[in-house]
């Protein structure tokens, strides 16, 4: 059977550079990306644990090499676009390239990411080099430049035929002359081999020390030779070179067609109208997920209007989603516009910009249905408890119902986040580590969402303040707070003695951010003679009330 | 022996005036004997500290409990109450539709807290009344509300542990007083 390999060099730099054109990532280096189509011409690594891992063409020549460290890679090219190492990524961005390929030809066999074989396509397109070049296009169509392709007998061969191709170019070993092609190459190459790895790295290093400079002096060995020597992998290697590989392409089928979408003719106008009609979609989505038994719960829904996306959010359930869970974020989704407006009025419910065509749903993550089914004994209250509150959700906004969650870090307000209900928390601090600088003990009963102005003075009249060693430079005497937000339940700006306090807890945390909130601080808890207890916190530009024991 | 008649009496009273559907709320041990919270009713609490005592017993009874109105929400405050953040709804600012977002929060969760931004008029809080009777929840609320079953108030508040920059906030002394229908019992208690 002849292959045809399809290889993308450096395939984690240009995933990473889709993604960063894709998302515009923070950082100085979205603004080289950005806007530019990603191409080989920008040097770009990918860094694993602070070593470079990979490196595309344009850094190679500015001295970047593969486990480099991240500074010394700086220094040579200092306009490199450091990308983390992210193996979901490659995978991810290699999908379509797949799906590219497998319009052409069925039976593509993803080897790994930047790697694909596909059984050559003998006659059908002309011949196998134009049935390359016709990969190549559609490849490049499908914005991957820098592809390179390789028909030979062998999967073996034909990687490496493909290494030896150009840009968007292909390398045909005919059949039967795979030994030959494979003889001339040196030894170097069983270094970048897929499968080699460490081993084909070690045999190459091995074999150049010998004095064996290409893989036909390898050849010429005989195999008894070889396999005293070289061990089972070196017999291995010695069998592909001399053409005697066995090649089993590990073929995929097609992953099914999961998404649903509807289209209205005419547009609609209203989220109400849209919520009906896609009732009966929710369900075959559903439905379509349930058959091979399994449940979405993560879902991305995407609505058009005039051709274009407008709107298009993913939606994350706690546990899985029904029918009925979807046209309630398809309304959500239509009437919010906007998902982080809070409140709205009723007079505005409903309505939505632009008069929706379509309406998409994608499963993002779905998980076996089994997981999700429900106990013998049924969650009936936490059932009523989930529609009620989607009641409310309808009335006030999605993410005006939150869940609070605990969270790790040191000021009161970082230890504790909420998440829209319905949603699943992603990104928390974990909460088992030390956390040195939090305040122990019983913690308060109120967190201030943002901090209220306070004054704190020593008995002189002067503000109190934290030095660098972490001293007090008076004992606070007084205290007063800005009643703004604070409920009327607040003295209005009265000065009110302070009857004992603890700390200072000095805290210099996040100095490398130029936002506020960082820097250098101390935390206090001040009581007054009326008995209430608050957090106070000293910063630099001012004392602050973070939270109160109330 | 004429005081434990007498609430005897009172007691057979008020489960004949509530009837049978005026079921027991489990409290937080540290309130028990001195408020039992019943469905149907409505409490008030002048104490952050106090409204999430009231919520956290029949959260540990694995209840569903909810907070509107509560933009200085403290997660870990009511962790450490024993309080099932997952079994906790938070609707930081229902804004002016907040009747309805504690009306329909009645309707599923068991104990509602509700700190209420404005003034309520009886009118409004005779709706939440009459929801929480047909729904068999309990309202706390945190602030004033026209006419409650028990009004619980924090006195003598009494903070222990800190001194001069040593040590840290550890536990609290407080009163509480209960008021119920003109009678008023108290109880001091030792907090963390």
């Amino acid at each position: 059977m002849r292959v045809l390999v399809a290889w993308c060099p450096d395939w984690s730099v240009t995933a990473g550079l889709f993604e960063l054109a894709e998302t515009g990532e923070t950082g100085e280096t979205a603004t080289t990306a950005l806007g530019r189509r990603p191409t080989s011409d920008q040097p770009a690594a990918v860094l694993s644990n602070n070593v470079v891992e990979v490196c595309n063409a344009a850094a190679r020549a500015d001295g970047v090499r593969r486990g480099q460290r991240r500074r010394d890679a700086q220094a040579r090219c200092p306009e490199l676009v450091l990308l983390p190492a992210n193996p979901e990524r490659d995978a991810r961005y290699f999908e379509p390239v797949l799906a590219t390929v497998e319009e052409l030809r069925p039976g593509v066999a993803p080897i790994r990411p930047g790697l694909l074989a596909v059984p050559a396509p003998g006659r059908y397109f002309g011949g196998e080099s134009h049935a390359a070049a016709l990969v190549a296009q559609h490849l490049v169509d499908a914005g991957v430049w820098d592809c390179r392709l390789g028909v030979a007998d062998d999967l073996f061969t034909a990687e490496q035929a493909a290494r030896q191709a150009e840009v968007q170019d292909s390398v045909v070993v005919p059949p039967g002359t795979s030994a030959t092609f494979l003889q001339s190459l040196p030894v170097r190459v069983l270094a970048d081999a897929t499968d080699g790895g460490e081993e084909g790295r070690a045999l190459a290093d091995l074999l150049r020390r010998l004095g064996l400079r290409t893989l036909g002096d390898f050849a010429r060995l005989s195999a008894a030779e070889v396999s005293n020597r070289f061990g089972s992998f070196g017999l291995s290697v010695w069998q592909r070179v001399h053409g005697g590989a066995p090649t089993a392409l590990g073929s995929r089928t097609p992953p099914p067609e999961l998404a649903c979408e509807i289209g209205f003719e005419p547009p609609l106008e209203s989220a109400e109208a849209v919520c009906f009609s896609v009732r009966t979609t929710a369900e075959r989505f559903v439905q379509g997920l349930a058959a091979r038994q399994l449940v979405a719960v993560a879902v991305r829904i995407e609505a058009e209007a005039d051709g274009v996306v407008t709107s298009a959010r993913t939606w994350l359930h706690p546990r899985c989603f029904t029918s009925r869970d979807l046209v309630d974020r398809v309304h959500w989704q239509l009437q919010a516009g906007m998902p982080s407006s809070g409140l709205r009025s009723r007079q505005d419910a409903g309505s939505v910009r632009a008069p929706i065509e379509r309406v998409r749903f994608l499963p993002e993550t779905v998980e076996a249905a089994a997981d999700h089914a429900d106990g013998l004994w049924g969650g009936g209250a936490d059932e009523q408890v989930t529609r009620g509150v989607a009641r409310i959700q309808a009335m006030i906004g999605f993410d005006a119902v939150r869940t609070p969650v605990l969270q790790g870090g040191r000021s009161v307000a970082d230890r504790q986040a909420s998440v829209p209900w319905g949603e699943r928390s992603v990104g928390l601090r974990p909460l088992d580590r030390p956390w040195p600088g939090r305040i122990p003990g019983p913690a308060p009963a109120r967190v201030f969402s943002v901090p209220l102005a306070a004054d704190v003075v020593d008995e002189s009249g002067r503000t109190v303040a934290v030095t660098e060693r972490g001293m007090v430079t008076g004992e606070p005497w007084r205290f007063r707070i800005d009643p703004v937000d604070a409920g009327a339940d607040v003295a209005v700006r009265r000065w009110t003695p302070v009857a004992s306090w603890a700390g200072p807890w000095p805290v210099d945390e996040a100095w490398w951010l130029a936002d506020g909130g960082a820097g250098r601080s101390a935390r206090f808890q001040v009581v007054g003679v009326d008995g209430r207890a608050w957090l106070l916190v000293w910063r630099a530009t001012g004392w602050e009330v973070e939270a109160g024991y109330d | 022996m004429s005081a434990q008649v007498v609430e005897l009496l009172q007691r057979q009273i008020e489960s004949l005036q509530g009837g049978p559907t005026r079921l027991t709320v489990p409290v937080h041990p540290v309130l028990e004997g001195l408020v039992q919270l019943r469905t149907g009713g409505s409490y008030a609490v002048d104490s952050a500290s106090l409204a999430l005592a009231l919520a956290a017993g029949a959260s540990r009874a694995g209840e569903w409990v909810g907070f509107a109105g509560w933009r200085d929400f403290g997660a870990e405050a009511a962790a450490q109450w024993g309080i099932d953040l997952r079994r906790t709804v938070l609707v930081p600012e229902p804004g002016e539709l907040w009747l309805e977002v504690t009306a329909a929060l009645v309707d599923v969760l068991k104990v509602v807290v509700l700190k209420p931004t404005t003034l309520v008029d009886p009118k409004s809080a005779s709706i939440i009344d009459a929801r929480l009777r047909a729904r068999s929840s309990t309202l706390v609320v945190w602030g004033e509300w026209p006419q409650v079953e028990a009004r619980l108030s924090a006195e003598r508040v009494a903070w222990r542990g800190a001194d001069r920059g040593r040590g840290r906030l550890d536990r609290r002394e407080l009163r509480v007083a209960v008021t119920r229908s003109g009678r008023r019992s108290a109880r001091d208690l030792v907090v963390p």
